[in-house]
């Protein structure tokens, strides 16, 4: 068993996180790799990007929101208690590389997957802007963590009860309007992703996003995470989970997403019955 | 000895196809004592055995059938375990009418003796009896290692050297142990508790079993090395998914066999919503290929509730690859066979869901490099195929993840690992790869046949020398 040894809820508990032990994933992980988890004999096997590890404390962090069955379980878990099954580090790492300017655009608990490649870009000596931003003020996390990985953040939300009233796109266009930005990292919902790369497309800056297709081994071996990229399929949980997001097909993506949507609704609408019960 | 030869085989007791197409139950249900006896009187007790040269692991077969004669089934699978540590798999999925069958004298003017059915016959007596002992183990011998990969041949390699004396420690990159046994192949062809007490007999012997261990992520070979190990067998199987590459495939609804079968058997979609992981539950069921692991797909649909399965093969019915007893299974189930086909695009609906493929007829002809007459498209015979479900299941290729994360390991142009034919060695010293990573998809014995090889090469490196 994988013990949770710190939980938070953020988000007005929408939002979860758990550090858990887990020695052997926390030595070897890099920023931009994710975990396999399954929380017990039936459970699926759910894929999450790392938000954080501590290789000296042995232990690696995961932020996720609650929208179905596997994560309400995964919610369930108190500290002490934990995962059956953890598997990782699984993908390829971030690419860090000092370029110049880079803005990092998170949005919803992609804020999450981005602050360690936010965090390594700072470190080899990037000049960082971070926009995140979410649907209202409750909802917005890791705002402290990633103003410490950064330069300038800003922060936006769509109703405008805190920040930039807007989207994240807005204040991405302005940033890039100064001019001189010479790497976008967006990661978000996929449509979110779509219309940061339609805009970043436009002022020709190299943009990279992080895709979350179904999944089930995480090695290679199924297909199930094939994403088109570049008119090529790839397999996002080998060749990814970042890709170029001028190149991906990212309508294709959001219909593969809807794959089992049905069978999602029905497992969490059961599960929600028998805890009321 | 006239007389024995008027013995009939003895009919493996099967589920009606009408029944069991619509349940995961094992398809054969197993002989009684009485029978196997009959059936083992069947055997000639040849002087010179040629159904031992059949086997790949050289099972001492009319020894432990000789037993079974004699009633002394227990004594009947310690003979069996002396050479095969998984009977009660290989009874079940060996091609057996191409080794030890295939030889079988008896065989020469009659049916050969039933020599599989008898292998799962003991080997199910056992695990239901618990008489037999544990195979004697040699004095320790402090050598470490680790087997990657916990499939047909990992399993075999660790069963014989912890035997040996060694230590052994299994990484599995799923969480459950089997490989293959358990991710691919069907519970209706080989129950999951089979494979989990074999691995369970392994671990009471002393081998210790590290699931959600990705060797090359997790871990490399190279700090395997520095943690201590002496030896490593690689036997992680083919595992890259072969796809078409026509149109249309991404389209939900498209699932490589590998995919289908895992999210089938080692997740248990079969039994959603018990568990969580659901599958694709097609009314009109194509797949794609006609090995081994497409009947399985094929007849796991039925299972799942197709209303139609069909298999499209671009070859003829004479080059179809899987086993001749798992063709007639499928077709007795219902599944329909469109043979000299080969699909060219698949076609989907606005929500980007399968509906449909498109397809050529074909017609065979001169010999290609594998020797099979080679299908040609027939022009004009484009037509189109209803579906909401396609599994592609036309093999696969070397998957790269541990082999890219190694130095030193040599592959060849198709990306497997170069291992000796004999021994299992590799380029890299202390190594070793057997199975489906080193030969491309193959079958469950002869992966376990590597594994022997590459065991007793593995034993004479630790007490000999490289
Ligand atoms: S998740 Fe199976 S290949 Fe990527």
């Amino acid at each position: 068993m994988f013990k949770i040894i710190a939980r938070e809820e953020m988000a007005e508990g929408t939002v979860i996180l758990n550090e858990i032990d887990a020695p052997l994933i926390a030595r070897k992980a890099k920023p931009g790799q994710f975990v396999i988890l399954k929380a017990n004999e039936t459970g699926e096997r759910i894929p999450l990007t790392m938000a954080d590890t501590n290789p000296e404390k042995g232990t690696l962090t995961v932020i996720y929101m609650v929208v179905g069955k596997s994560t309400a379980l995964f919610r369930d878990l108190k500290v002490g208690e934990g995962y059956q099954d953890i598997i990782g580090p699984l993908g390829a790492a971030t690419h860090l590389e000092k370029v110049g300017k880079v803005v990092c655009v998170g949005g919803g608990t992609g804020v999450a997957v981005l602050h360690p490649i936010t965090r390594g870009l700072k470190e080899v000596g990037n000049d960082i802007t971070c926009i995140i931003g979410s649907r209202t003020k409750d909802l917005l996390i890791m705002e402290d963590l990633m103003k410490a990985a950064s330069h300038d953040l800003r922060v936006c939300t769509d109703d405008g009860s805190y920040g930039h009233h807007g989207f994240v796109t807005d204040v991405m266009k302005e940033v890039l309007e100064e001019g001189g930005v010479n790497l976008v990292v967006g990661i978000g919902p996929v449509p979110m992703m779509k219309a940061v790369c339609k805009i970043t497309k436009e002022f020709n800056v190299k943009t990279v996003v992080s895709l979350n297709p179904i999944m089930v081994d995480g090695t290679g071996m199924c297909g199930g995470c094939r994403v088109t990229v570049g008119g090529k399929t790839r397999f996002a949980c080998v060749d990814g989970p970042e890709f170029d997001g001028h190149e991906v097909d990212f309508d294709e993506l959001m219909l593969r997403l809807q794959a089992y949507t049905e069978e999602e609704k029905k497992s969490y609408n059961e599960h929600c019955n028998l805890v009321k019960q | 000895m006239a007389k024995k030869e008027l013995i009939p085989r003895q009919p493996m007791p099967e589920q009606a196809p009408e029944v069991r197409s619509k349940n995961f139950e094992e398809v054969p249900t197993g002989q009684s004592p009485e029978t196997a006896i009959r059936e083992a009187e069947r055997c000639l007790q040849c002087k010179k055995p040629v159904c031992v040269d059949g086997c790949p692991v050289g099972v001492d077969i009319p020894g432990f059938i000789s037993l079974v004669k004699e009633g002394k089934f227990t004594a009947a699978i310690s003979k069996v375990w002396e050479k095969n540590g998984l009977p009660a798999v290989c009874g079940r999925v060996c091609p057996q009418e191409l080794q030890c069958e295939g030889k079988c004298i008896v065989g020469k003017k009659n049916e050969p003796v039933a020599i599989g059915n008898l292998e799962r016959f003991v080997a199910d007596y056992e695990r239901m009896n618990k008489k037999a002992s544990l195979p004697e183990k040699a004095a320790p011998t402090g050598k470490k290692i680790a087997v990657v990969g916990s499939g047909p041949s990992g399993l075999t390699v660790a069963g014989d050297l912890i035997l040996k004396g060694h230590e052994v420690t299994l990484f599995e990159a799923f969480h459950k142990p089997g490989g293959v046994l358990v991710y691919g192949i069907p519970e209706f062809r080989l129950p999951k508790e089979i494979v989990f007490s074999e691995v369970a007999g392994l671990e009471k012997l002393g081998v210790k079993l590290e699931c959600n261990a990705v060797v090359g992520r997790t871990i490399s070979l190279d700090e395997l090395f520095e943690e201590g190990y002496d030896a490593i067998y690689i036997g992680v199987g083919a595992g890259l998914p072969r796809f078409l590459n026509i149109p249309g495939e991404n389209l939900i609804g498209i699932l490589s066999a590998n995919e289908y079968l895992t999210r089938s058997n080692l997740m248990k979609a079969y039994r959603y919503p018990e568990y969580d992981t659901p599958v694709i539950k097609g009314k009109n069921v194509i797949t794609l290929g006609a090995g081994n692991v497409a009947m399985d797909s094929a007849r796991t649909a039925l299972r799942l509730g197709a209303e139609t399965s069909r298999i499209v093969y671009r070859r003829s019915r004479d080059e179809v690859p899987a086993r001749a007893a798992e063709v007639h299974h499928a077709e007795e189930e219902g599944v329909e066979f469109f043979f000299l086909t080969n699909p060219t695009k698949f076609l989907g609906n606005e929500k980007g869901r399968l509906t449909g493929m498109e397809g050529l007829k074909m017609e065979l002809g001169e010999p290609d490099d594998s020797g099979r007459r080679r299908p040609i498209p027939i022009e004009g015979s484009e037509f189109e195929l209803e579906c909401d479900l396609a599994i592609i299941a036309v093999g696969a290729g070397a998957n790269p993840l541990l082999t890219q994360s190694t130095e030193g390991l040599k592959l060849n142009k198709w990306e497997y690992i170069e291992a000796d034919e004999k021994t299992g060695k590799t380029s890299k010293k202390g190594v070793w790869a057997g199975g489906d990573i080193v030969t491309g998809s193959a079958t469950v014995i002869l992966a376990m046949g590597a594994g022997r090889q590459a065991a007793d090469s593995i034993h004479d490196y630790l007490t000999i020398g490289w």
